[in-house]
């Protein structure tokens, strides 16, 4: 079953008049803002995950809202469906562009709007960078809670399409959390408001149903996020394990001493190796699992939780607790983490990133039976894990120039997702369903809960034109997947 | 008549509501029917179900059944030193779990720890269909599929029954302070701000009879210390933290009245409003009680000005809409949401706008 768009299984494909749509395009934008021509699509075939490509009809890249809505207008009039990119960093096929449609790039709308320090808000536009934002606010003391490994790239309108996590959202949200209030463009180009600049709103709470809708739903033009004055203070500890498990139990003994550390991460010993490797963080090679894990606030509360939790982490089995000893070495631990997914990419030609997400309690065995599934398929993993949330991101290695190696890869990946659910937890934490975890959708809900997410998708978008074959499956690709999973050796015994 | 404790015979009753094209009248403990509009319908009471489903301390989650009185859940909680940090108001004794996500009503931590929407995590329900279906779940975080879950808070029953739902807890701080010092309401706000912008253990900031109150959560040496810091350089003193709860549950004088209470809700710099009546802040000023007799359109018309909203709270004030009216394209996509859960039109009918 091919990941790719099937007019069989996810829906008829209409042809579009390519001249005509591009001779209206032309009307309210120049031309070096319309792509029309193969090699200058060819650049935004795919996102961040590059294993699934398709070159859109034309792609445009506008520079003011009003430009969004002519574009929404036109392709409403004529049936053309629209896929909205932001940076591209978007990791689950979720900005992958469809042939017979445009590809919207916002990419340009990257301005903050207004800063309004006293009610700690920032109205931006959604192409700009989520690191940005912070950045801006910085100098009166406040940051954007939100924060994605990929925030140096990833923009804000991706974090909201995908409701992005990161390493922080444990004790500071996710981006449902920490959005006000947005601007967003119907399918037809209406313009309408969702949430208010207070703490809620009147009616049906859209604000909460748009965001993680992946560009489905509607087209954001304008986000009010929320800041937080930072933290004065923060420490990382570094604690190694010589098993896995002993590190999980560490996680939920901090959690039940009443602490919510600001970030809570883990590593297996091949991420730890490749990290360690790629930018010397200064992290034990030789141990099964290290868990870093950050304390902020006043001085007095860091300095009481520093205890705390260095006093359970020993209780728990550690072989090493290690306070990074200065702010230079509390960023290089961060670093280490952050650059968990390339420097496995120096250790393998290509890896497949899971983000399924379980119950703690449950790390144990997820992990024992991803040893069984990476011996059966003959692929390694490396696992970086948000502790703190449950939320695990396997990275599963290979070399996608060897015959039907990723075929294996995607089957792999499949298995992990399924085994998320059967043990409680989903198969998407922060990067979405997009096209990549389609089929797995059929495994976590029902059909009838599968119709009932097409008639939401029904009350904000009748014609389907907003990133088709995205995020909810067809009842015929359901069907035809449940089969297929059916088939397989049963390996979890 | 069958006691309705058991989903299957929930589903029938709303089976046959559905079949028959009959509203159906959404109760709980009916501590919170003040809020909205009155409904006319079948009366489809959930406290018989309940129960608490699971609860997993170090996984910061509780799964209970809708019908679950609130005083039941925060008891189990506090056992583990846990609490549901949204401070969701009771409003009496048979408040329950159900009636706490569908008003959606957050108490005074709401703007330091999140609201009861930003709390749920999961929900099963029953939608327009009859049929049970189940979405998030017990994770913290989770992006299958629409946001159907977070979408049923404050939603007053009007998309699904909810059957069950699934909250994220936190710990309980292990110590709280609060401080009041008299101050004028522009003082106050302007003071609001200023502990707001700064990085402090607040769980609470509320103004009322000419007072400011403050409060600190968080470990014991922790809050002694900003409250000494705070009172040998801005006085006050330190009173008992049951004013808050007072605040919470509406015992305050304040909310005694006859005449129409407004909740308005406005970004929290926001200066003092020009309204005639009488005036109570909390949410560190994001959250505005108003007793007014004021006509109604220029007090929705005063909170939209500040790019906030006016509710008419204790449905005194006999107008056409409690909570601000829908325009454009916002009413259109409530209509199609409303078809989309439930097509027959018989959950809670017209409890929060008309035609709903």
């Amino acid at each position: 079953m091919s990941q790719l768009y099937d007019p069989n299984l996810d829906g008829d494909v209409t042809v579009v008049d390519k001249d005509l749509l591009v001779s209206r395009l032309h009307q309210y934008m120049s031309t070096d803002l319309v792509l029309t021509v193969l090699e200058d699509k060819k650049p935004f075939e795919c996102d961040g995950l590059s294993a699934y490509c398709t070159v859109p009809l034309i792609v445009v890249i506008p520079e003011t809202v009003s430009q969004v809505q002519s574009v929404l207008r036109t392709c409403y009039e004529m049936r053309v469906p629209v896929v909205t990119r932001g940076s591209g960093t978007g990791l689950s096929s979720g900005a992958l562009p469809f042939e017979q449609g445009v590809l919207l790039v916002m990419t340009k709308l990257n301005r903050i709007i207004e800063i309004d320090i006293n009610n700690r808000i920032a109205r931006v536009e959604p192409g700009i960078a989520n690191l940005a934002v912070s950045e801006a606010v910085a100098e009166y003391g406040f940051y954007y809670a939100p924060d994605p490994s990929s925030q140096i790239a990833c923009s804000i309108g991706g974090n909201v399409s995908e409701n992005a996590g990161g390493v922080h959202c444990l004790k500071y949200g996710l981006t449902v959390h920490n959005v006000l209030s947005m601007e967003v463009l119907s399918v037809s180009g209406e313009r309408y408001t969702v949430g208010t600049d207070a703490l809620d709103a009147p009616g049906f709470d859209l604000l909460a149903l748009l965001i993680g809708s992946e560009g489905m739903l509607g087209i954001v033009v304008e986000i009010t996020v929320k800041l937080l004055p930072k933290p004065p203070q923060a420490k990382a500890l570094l604690a190694a394990f010589d098993d896995v498990k002993k590190g999980g139990e560490a996680v939920a003994a901090i959690i039940a001493a009443g602490v919510i550390p600001g970030g809570l991460e883990m590593m297996d010993k091949i991420a730890i190796q490749a990290v360690e490797d790629f930018i010397h963080a200064g992290y034990p090679k030789d141990a099964a699992a290290i868990l870093l894990c950050e304390l902020d606030g006043d001085d007095a509360t860091v300095a009481a939780e520093l205890e705390t939790v260095t006093a359970v982490l020993k209780r728990s089995g550690a072989i090493e607790v290690r306070v990074a000893k200065d702010e230079a070495e509390r960023l290089l631990f961060w670093a280490g983490r952050k650059s968990a997914f390339p420097a496995v990419g120096r250790i393998s030609p290509d890896y497949y990133c899971i983000d399924g997400t379980i119950p703690r309690r449950e790390l144990a065995n997820v992990l024992q039976k991803m040893q069984d599934y990476s011996e059966h398929y003959q692929l390694a993993v490396a696992n970086v894990f948000h502790a703190g949330d449950g939320n695990l991101h396997p990275l599963i290695l290979f070399d996608a120039n060897i015959p039907g190696e990723f075929d294996r890869v995607e089957e792999m990946g499949a298995r992990i997702l399924e085994l998320c659910i059967a043990v409680g937890g989903t198969i998407t934490g922060e990067h979405g369903v997009g096209r990549e975890k389609l089929n797995q959708m059929a495994v976590q809900f029902s059909d009838v809960e599968i119709v009932q997410f097409h008639s939401i998708k029904n009350a904000f978008d009748t014609n389907g034109l907003l990133n088709p074959g995205k995020g909810i499956p067809t009842l015929a690709r359901c069907r035809e997947y449940r089969v297929l999973k059916s088939r397989r050796v049963d390996l979890d015994g | 008549m069958s006691k309705l404790d058991s989903e299957e015979a929930i589903q029938e009753k709303v089976q046959h509501a559905v079949a028959k094209k009959l509203p159906l009248r959404i109760e709980g403990g009916n501590t919170k029917l003040f809020y909205g509009h009155p409904v006319e319908g079948e009366r489809l009471c959930l406290k018989d179900y309940r129960g608490i489903v699971s609860y997993e301390p170090t996984e910061l989650v509780v799964t209970a059944r809708a019908g679950t009185p609130l005083v039941e859940i925060e008891a189990m909680l506090e056992k583990e030193n846990q609490m549901l940090a949204c401070d969701p108001p009771h409003f009496g004794a048979g408040a329950t779990w159900g009636g706490m996500v569908a008003t959606g009503l957050s108490g005074s931590r709401r703007p330091f720890t999140g609201s009861v929407r930003d709390f749920v995590l999961g929900t099963k329900i029953i939608n327009g269909r009859a049929e049970v279906v189940k979405f998030g779940g017990e994770v913290m975080k989770n992006v299958a599929g629409y946001d159907l879950s977070r979408l049923m808070a404050g939603s007053l029953g009007c998309l699904g029954v909810l059957l069950e739902i699934s909250m994220k807890v936190l710990p309980k701080p292990e110590c709280e302070q609060t401080i009041v010092k008299s101050m004028s309401l522009q003082q106050a706000l302007e003071e609001m701000t200023r502990l707001s912008s700064e990085w402090l253990p607040l769980s609470g900031a509320a103004y009322y009879n000419e007072q400011l109150y403050i409060r600190f959560s968080g470990g014991e040496s922790v809050v002694n210390n900003v409250i000494k810091n705070r009172m040998t350089t801005d006085g006050g003193e330190i009173i008992e933290a049951s004013f808050w709860n007072d605040l919470n549950e509406h015992r305050l004088h304040f909310f005694l009245t006859q005449k129409p209470l407004w909740r308005i809700a406005v970004p929290p710099a926001t200066p003092p409003m020009q309204i005639e009546g009488e005036w109570l802040v909390d949410w560190s000023g994001g959250l505005r009680w108003l007793v007014s007799d004021a006509d109604s359109a220029e007090i929705v018309k005063a909170a939209k000005s500040c790019k906030g909203h006016a509710t008419q709270f204790n449905r005194v004030y006999k107008g056409e809409h409690l909570f601000e009216p829908l325009e454009g394209v916002t009413k259109q996509l409530h209509t199609n949401l409303k078809q989309a859960m439930d097509p027959m039109g018989v959950f809670n009918p017209g409890r929060l706008y008309r035609g709903l």
